[in-house]
């Protein structure tokens, strides 16, 4: 113990120990915090570092098992060893900043494509799939608007006619085809255990991660998305996907079409028929 | 107590917590339950299969709200985004209360998402319960708070945890795992929370270790909870107790036969404070 607490006296001073407390439980997995066992009284079988250790571990292995629940395709890529170096890695530069666990891999392409080095040398691969399993935990339980209906839109001219897609639905541009990837390495539909405080025994579950072989280098547009409570995936042509960026960006509907290039009216109409069947144009926010 | 403020005023029965496992057995069974908990952060999204499944759940069945991160312990003040949805998910679900944990887990917008032991001080005590009744009038249902199973204590405290505790969500089993690891006994706990304010009990199962026990929440509950289960309800009355099992889930039917011990010790409560036996280990 390098140090005797002082009282606690104000919320401010309530404030620094949980500062200390929470600087002991992200610091990397294996390292010990002195100062913070300070705080905690040793029993007849346990230090108070041993028991600081107990939350320490804990910290680390239910977040790890989280990121490890919501990337399946990830780790299958990197192997067990390098994913979980990632992990730590990541989660030592962008920490929990939400109170639910279903957003802690929201920032975990933006890191993949800062650090390279944890990744490499399939980094850009890494980073697709990251992205495309983000993606579907958006689809899974995102925001849906109430749907578009035709009446709302008849008699606006597309010169200034906008259109707005569900929140829930994401667009991807990949330089490989990683759907097919991670929805062979697992399915993923369930809700994540967030539950009360319980501990699973002994730590991790152990969990063994489906390997399959990884996609070649071949660019694919992707829309993800959730129809009818069930998450699916749609390879786009490039000039559909262009007109639905055009429309996410909120340009005018004629402006989104001739932001697709070359494609023939008839195309344009049979993609706007599926999208609208898919239910992905929704009421713009009030 | 059967009935009082902390609980909405209601006497709900046995419930169990609404666990993925068993939706399909639930929604098509539609087997008779006192009551489902649901933890809160699962269905505080803003769309998907998550509020489709609640939405049909709630057309059957009663509904109570059971929280992991409002960390009301914490010194931080509560986030605003964070209890706006808790208030959009309180009038879906029609919760009577809500209940969170006597802890902290959450410093500066960084999460831990660990229930963590606060020191048991005045000044904590202070801005606890300060932080419950704003998240209470926030909501607009009583708040109960639930004892958290602990691996640490603290050379700061100045009180106990039971002497700490105020509307409580009284959670018998973390109550045991907390007596073992510290070395207090587990009675003097319960003969000293203040029984006319709780308003929810929770069961679970946990797993020993050789230095410390662990609140695993996968297996059944372990006779000594129960029995110290039976003492809370002779203390406080028959109570809203849900049994937890979070973790290697077995079937609906086991699940839901488990809980329903709790009636035996409901009943011979009952039997006993007809002839004034309480108190009793």
């Amino acid at each position: 113990m390098k140090s005797k607490p002082k009282p606690m006296g104000s919320t401010a001073e309530l404030r620094a120990f949980q500062r200390v407390m929470m600087g002991a439980l992200v610091r990397p997995l294996g390292s010990a915090d002195e100062d913070a066992a300070g705080f905690i009284k040793p029993n007849s079988r346990l230090t108070a570092l041993e028991r600081l250790e107990i939350y320490h571990r804990m910290y680390w292995f239910r977040l790890i098992d989280s990121v490890t629940d919501d990337s399946p395709g990830l780790a299958s890529l990197l192997g067990e060893a390098k994913f979980d170096r990632l992990v730590r890695a990541y989660l030592g530069k962008y920490p929990s900043r939400s109170f639910t666990l279903r957003n802690l891999c929201s920032r975990l392409p933006q890191f993949i494509r800062e650090e390279p080095r944890w990744t490499a040398p399939r980094t850009a691969l890494a980073r697709d799939v990251a992205r495309f399993e983000w993606a579907q935990t958006v689809a899974y339980d995102g925001e849906e608007r109430p749907l578009l209906s035709p009446a709302e839109i008849a008699g606006v001219p597309p010169s200034r006619l906008r259109l707005a897609l569900q929140p829930c639905l994401s667009l991807l541009a990949l330089d490989f085809p990683v759907d097919d990837f991670v929805m062979a390495v697992k399915k993923r539909n369930t809700l994540r255990g967030e539950a009360s405080n319980a501990r699973e025994a002994g730590g991790r579950a152990g969990r063994r991660v489906k390997r399959v072989t990884p996609p070649r280098r071949g660019r694919v547009y992707l829309a993800v998305y959730r129809l009818a409570g069930r998450l699916h995936y749609l390879r786009l042509e490039p000039g559909g996907f262009r007109i639905l960026e055009a429309i996410r960006a909120g340009r005018p509907l004629a402006r989104a079409i001739a932001a697709g290039g070359r494609v023939r009216p008839a195309q344009v109409e049979e993609w706007f028929a599926t999208w609208m069947k898919f239910g992905w144009f929704c009421r713009t926010p009030l | 107590m059967p009935a009082n403020r902390f609980n909405g005023q209601t006497s709900h029965g046995i419930g169990i917590g609404l666990r993925v496992p068993h939706y399909a057995h639930i929604l098509d069974k539609k087997p008779v339950v006192g009551w489902f908990e649901i933890i809160s952060e699962n269905f505080m999204v803003d769309g998907g299969r998550p509020l489709e499944i609640l939405d049909r759940i709630l057309e059957q069945y009663h509904v109570v709200q059971h929280g992991v991160s409002m960390y009301l312990g914490s010194a931080d003040r509560p986030d605003r985004a964070h209890l706006k949805k808790l208030r959009q998910l309180v009038r879906r679900t029609r919760t009577p209360w809500v209940s969170d944990h006597l802890c902290w887990g959450s410093v500066d917008g960084t999460y831990s998402h660990d229930l963590l032991p606060m020191p048991y001080t005045f000044a904590a005590a202070k801005r606890t319960a300060e932080k419950i009744r704003q998240v209470s009038d926030y909501l607009g249902v009583p708040v109960c708070v639930e004892n958290v199973s602990s691996y640490a204590e603290f050379h700061v405290s100045e009180m106990t945890e039971w002497e700490f505790l105020t509307e409580v969500l009284l959670d018998v089993n973390n109550i045991y795992v907390s007596s073992k690891n510290h070395g207090f006994d587990p009675y003097d706990y319960l003969n000293g929370i203040p029984a006319e304010r709780v308003g929810q009990m929770h069961v679970a199962g946990h797993t020993k270790f050789e230095k410390y026990i662990l609140d695993t929440h996968d297996h059944p509950v372990l006779d000594p909870v129960w029995k110290l289960y039976a003492h809370a309800t002779r203390r406080c009355g028959v109570t809203a107790t849900l049994l937890e099992w979070d973790d290697k889930i077995p079937s609906f039917d086991e699940v839901h036969n488990e809980a329903l011990k709790a009636n035996e010790f409901i009943a011979e409560a009952a039997e006993n404070s007809k002839f004034g036996i309480r108190n009793s280990k």
